[in-house]
């Protein structure tokens, strides 16, 4: 099988393949604690379906705080591309969760063999981080409140 | 060439309260009838004794027959017609401005994409979709709100779930609630977008429209194949005034409907 969802679908042919040779399918029930903040950012996942929750501990607030969700076709997880390699945020499963799981250590391995693989992966990355820098700036402008944009 | 008429009497047939700041009013004529309008056009609504403004109409056809204008309060005027009552009375001038282009995406996907009160004038689209099932391909719906408690229209919603792919994704979560939280845009990796053969259409503020617009042109969707609703002041809305000037767009009659294509570069020029 070499389908793949966005956003490794752009990945070519041969670095796709040697990419999916070192993910593993599996599936989570609803409600699993997938990590948590500050813990070892080891792996990472491209969600096939299902929904998983990142949320961060505030304290004095019971559950932690829901930053975003990502559900099928999306990447969880960048912290194991650079230091300290500790997750920013946990991630819960919200509905049962089906993905292919990347070992950061084979995957580092693979960019470092194939430097054409690490750029390409390395650009898909760059993008889906950016689109989710982007995201949260929009999301700072609280445009749906009344007067989102700023005082009249 | 068009000029302004007096507004016509319509009575307030029935309120349905939507969320905490927003309301829906189907009005019925008092005597002689506007023309007809199409999704995507809007009306001048004259609260006696406060003022006029723009509304969309939010469906063409209410349980009375009537126009439906949703409406949220954020002001003198919008907070006037919020508040009216059943037998209250209202002027109202219209059809005016453009709607949304559906002649184009006939035998295409659709794809409705809005931000808060944005669903408003894209209700009837989705209606006149539903209607037509055979005319379009797949018909797609995300929306964006701040709270869950801010979605209008929350009944439709369910109802469509099971007609076309629904997405609801909000800026903050409440307790209890189980969907997507963040930005609309991040709805689009669950669609399976269709490029060559997709139209999108997209209501919401300006700068989620625009982030929007970029996010699929990004996946490949042409500029011409999106059309967003723009939301300038205006005043005379027969293209007199000049209030509403864009560029070389005046909004109330070029508008509010344009393809992205006449106006990215607008959109992005300040104080223009
Ligand atoms: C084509 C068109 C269709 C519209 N459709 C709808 C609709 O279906 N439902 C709805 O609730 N509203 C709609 N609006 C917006 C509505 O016209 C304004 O909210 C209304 O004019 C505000 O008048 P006001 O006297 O209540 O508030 P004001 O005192 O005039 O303004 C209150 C606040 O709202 C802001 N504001 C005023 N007008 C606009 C505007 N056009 N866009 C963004 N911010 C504005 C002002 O800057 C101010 O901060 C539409 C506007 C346009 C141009």
């Amino acid at each position: 099988m070499t389908e793949l969802p966005p956003p490794l679908d752009l990945l070519p042919l041969v670095q796709r393949e040697r990419l999916l040779a070192v993910g593993l399918d599996v599936s989570f029930p609803a409600g699993t604690r997938l990590f948590d903040e500050g813990g070892e950012a080891d792996r990472f996942w491209l969600l096939r379906s299902g929904e998983v929750a990142l949320d961060i501990c505030v304290p004095g607030r019971q559950p932690e705080a829901l930053i975003e969700t990502l559900g099928a076709g999306q990447l969880l997880g960048w912290s194991w591309i650079c230091p300290p390699y500790r997750w920013h945020l946990g991630a819960r499963t919200v509905t049962p969760v089906e993905a292919t799981e990347f070992p950061a250590t084979d995957v580092l391995a693979l960019c470092a063999a194939d430097p054409e693989l690490g750029y390409a992966l390395m650009r898909r990355f760059i993008e889906v981080v950016a689109g989710r820098l982007q995201a949260t700036r929009i999301r700072l402008l609280d445009l749906y409140a009344p007067h989102g944009s700023g005082p009249p | 060439m068009s000029t302004v008429t007096p507004p016509l009497p319509y009575r307030v047939a029935e309120t349905r309260t939507e969320t905490a700041d927003t309301r829906s009013l189907e009005l019925v004529p008092a005597g002689r009838e506007l023309p007809p309008f199409a999704p995507g056009q809007y009306a001048m609504i004259y609260a006696f004794g406060v003022g006029e403004v723009p509304i969309s109409v939010s469906a063409l056809h209410g349980p009375y027959g009537g126009l439906v204008h949703t409406v949220r309060a954020v002001g003198a005027v919008s907070t006037a017609l919020h508040d009216l009552r059943p037998g209250d009375t209202v002027g109202l001038r219209g059809p005016f401005g453009t709607g949304w282009d559906l002649d184009a995406a006939v035998g295409q996907d659709v794809l409705v994409i809005a931000g808060g009160i944005g669903l408003a004038p894209l209700r009837p689209v989705v209606h006149a979709v539903l209607d037509r099932p055979d005319a379009y391909g797949r018909l797609g719906i995300l929306v964006g709100t701040r709270t869950p408690g801010d979605l209008i229209y929350q009944e439709d919603v369910e109802r469509w779930r099971g007609r076309a792919e629904v997405g609801v994704t909000v800026d903050r979560p409440g307790p209890g609630w189980q969907g997507p939280v963040g930005v609309v845009t991040t709805l689009l990796d669950a669609f399976a977008l269709r490029s060559d053969r997709t139209h999108a259409l997209v209501c919401g503020p300006e700068v989620m429209m625009r982030h929007t617009a970029r996010a699929l042109m990004g996946r490949g969707l042409a500029a011409q194949r999106v059309q967003v609703s723009l939301e300038r002041n205006m005043r005379c809305a027969t293209g007199h005034c000049g209030h509403c000037q864009l560029g070389p767009l005046l909004v109330c009659r070029d508008g509010p409907v344009v393809g992205y294509d006449r106006v990215e570069r607008l959109l992005a020029v300040r104080e223009l």
